[in-house]
């Protein structure tokens, strides 16, 4: 229950954010793996637009939509390869009107 | 697409991009800056502080037009546990002075201002370009980068690498390492729009005047964090950041920090009736002096975020990023003056010009500040937070309890918690990285 509530707060923070979404081009993606390392699993966690969550067989999987490019996952995930993080394309991605 | 070869490439668009394309463009050299965002400041997010003094060394004027939001006159330092909080105030009128010393800023608007003063300048600027690598020569010095658009290559004398905190090109091209978990901070920030009035109310502030707060505490549930709350004119920043490894190892989530220090009872009333209008989220290097890659290559400089120039003790961040960004553009054109190529032997004069500035200083005196905050961070972001508050009540309270009573219970409780070794030992070591 507390965490459909911490999920829809979310969703409502992320709302407010502008973004011009590259279809089909995802910008991070994570490798198929059987069970994810701690640091993976914790970005079910970490990670601030909640872009990781995990499925019904324990993996972890990405929607980057709502991601605001802070780079946490990529820190925590490049190294060990679990990750591939790139730039969206120039132009695409969040869109700060304040920052 | 670009057939001409420049002085100098500026990768990023931030405060040390800026820096350095302004400095280098204003000095004749051929500049072009690329920005992978939609316009300059649309993937740049800060809390904001901007230090007068700083930009006064690139653009002496900029009161004039820059888009600045408030001037500080106070400063509140908290220590919060879950319920109160105790503070160190300090307000002066000396800070309403002709030329202020901080202001707050909106970045997304103060950058799209620097990036128009570095047009004027002479710069050529280019948004929605994302570089996507850095391209060297058959002897591995760079002399240019490739990017998502159309065309080849581009070339320069020098490439200034203003990539941000989590820039992809260094790292990827092997001239410094991905900053590890616990030398990087992960921040969230709301921005809360309430009318200029209401702010003004709330904080006793007239015209232009502006508060900060910051503040350690149990808010962080333990973890190396700070939060902050800053006024602009019609909207207020607030938000919290922690060790990206403290996260990490408590499975914490950063927008429950964020709400439930929206939800304290010292910062509710502050923020009440407010309209958040944004989200953002965003990397601070907090590695200090240890955590400074090799500044400098052949036909490359590193500045700003990107180099892990953040003064973590004093939240200074963008001003460090400033200096680094003019004082590598400096360097850039005295080489360029006695027609140096750019190696990395001539480059060098980067380091040694930073080296003396207060960006260098500052972070060399606190260089075991990281490592201490990040070990037993919870005695300091949690244990002495509840006990100062416990011995602040303590003593407020006025209850038929004698004096010496409480005293010695407060005395107890510090003991009780951290052992009277434990204490002398933090002191000493927190009195050791301050040094």
């Amino acid at each position: 229950m507390t965490i459909a509530v911490t999920k829809s707060r979310v969703e409502d923070k992320l709302y407010q954010n502008r973004y011009l979404v590259d279809p089909g081009r995802p910008h991070i993606t994570v490798r198929p793996h059987e069970r994810p390392s701690a640091n993976l699993l914790a970005l079910t966690h970490v990670c601030p637009a909640k872009c990781y969550e995990l499925n019904d067989k324990g993996q972890v999987e990405i929607t980057p939509d709502g991601c605001m490019e802070c780079g946490t996952c990529r820190i925590l995930c490049e190294t060990n390869g679990e990750i591939e993080w790139n730039y969206p394309r120039g132009g695409f991605g969040v869109l700060f009107k304040f920052g | 697409m670009i057939e001409e070869k420049f002085d100098a490439i500026v990768i990023g668009a931030g405060m040390s991009g800026n820096a350095a394309a302004y400095t280098m463009a204003s000095q004749g050299l051929k500049v072009l800056q690329l920005e992978r965002g939609e316009y300059p400041g649309s993937k740049n997010v800060q809390g904001a502080i901007m230090y007068a003094n700083m930009l006064e060394k690139i653009i002496p004027d900029f009161r004039d037009d820059a888009p600045l939001e408030r001037h500080l006159v106070e400063q509140r330092l908290w220590v919060m546990d879950d319920t109160s909080h105790t503070g160190i105030h300090y307000r002066s009128d000396d800070f309403n002075e002709a030329k202020p010393n901080r202001y707050t800023i909106i970045r997304a608007q103060f950058d799209k201002w620097f990036s128009r003063k570095v047009r004027e300048a002479g710069a050529t600027v280019l948004c929605e370009t994302t570089v996507t690598e850095l391209v060297r020569d058959a002897k591995d010095r760079v002399v240019g980068v490739r990017t998502d658009r159309a065309g080849g290559a581009i070339f320069a004398d020098v490439v200034v690498l203003a990539e941000g905190v989590s820039g992809l090109l260094g790292p990827r091209a092997g001239l410094r390492e991905i900053p590890k978990p616990q030398t990087v901070a992960l921040a969230v920030k709301e921005m809360h729009f309430l009318p200029e009035e209401v702010i003004e109310q709330r904080f006793g502030l007239k015209g232009d005047e502006g508060c900060v707060i910051e503040a350690v505490g149990t808010t962080s549930r333990g973890m190396a964090g700070l939060g902050f709350l800053y006024t602009n004119k019609e909207s207020i920043s607030l938000g919290i950041g922690c060790l990206v490894s403290d996260f990490a190892a408590m499975m914490e989530s950063p927008y429950v920090l964020l709400d439930a220090l929206k939800n304290h009872p010292s910062i509710r009333p502050l923020i009440a009736g407010s309209e958040v209008k944004e989200y953002a989220a965003h990397l601070i290097p907090e590695g200090g002096y240890k955590a400074i890659p090799q500044l400098f290559g052949d036909g490359w400089v590193v500045v700003g975020d990107a180099a892990q120039l953040n003064n973590a003790v004093h939240r200074e961040g963008s001003n460090l990023a400033m200096t680094s960004g003019r004082i590598a553009a400096e360097a850039i054109v005295k080489v360029k003056s006695r027609n140096g190529p750019m190696t990395k032997r001539n480059l060098a004069l980067y380091k040694a010009m930073l080296d003396k500035s207060f960006v260098v200083k500052d972070l060399r005196k606190y260089k075991d500040m990281p490592a201490l905050l990040h070990t037993n961070s919870c005695n300091f972001f949690a244990t002495y937070p509840r006990l100062m508050s416990q011995a602040a009540q303590n003593f407020m309270r006025v209850d038929g309890t004698p004096k010496i009573e409480k005293e010695k219970a407060t005395t107890a409780a510090f003991i009780k918690a951290r052992s009277r070794w434990g204490l002398v030992s933090d002191a000493v070591r927190l009195a050791f990285a301050w040094r």
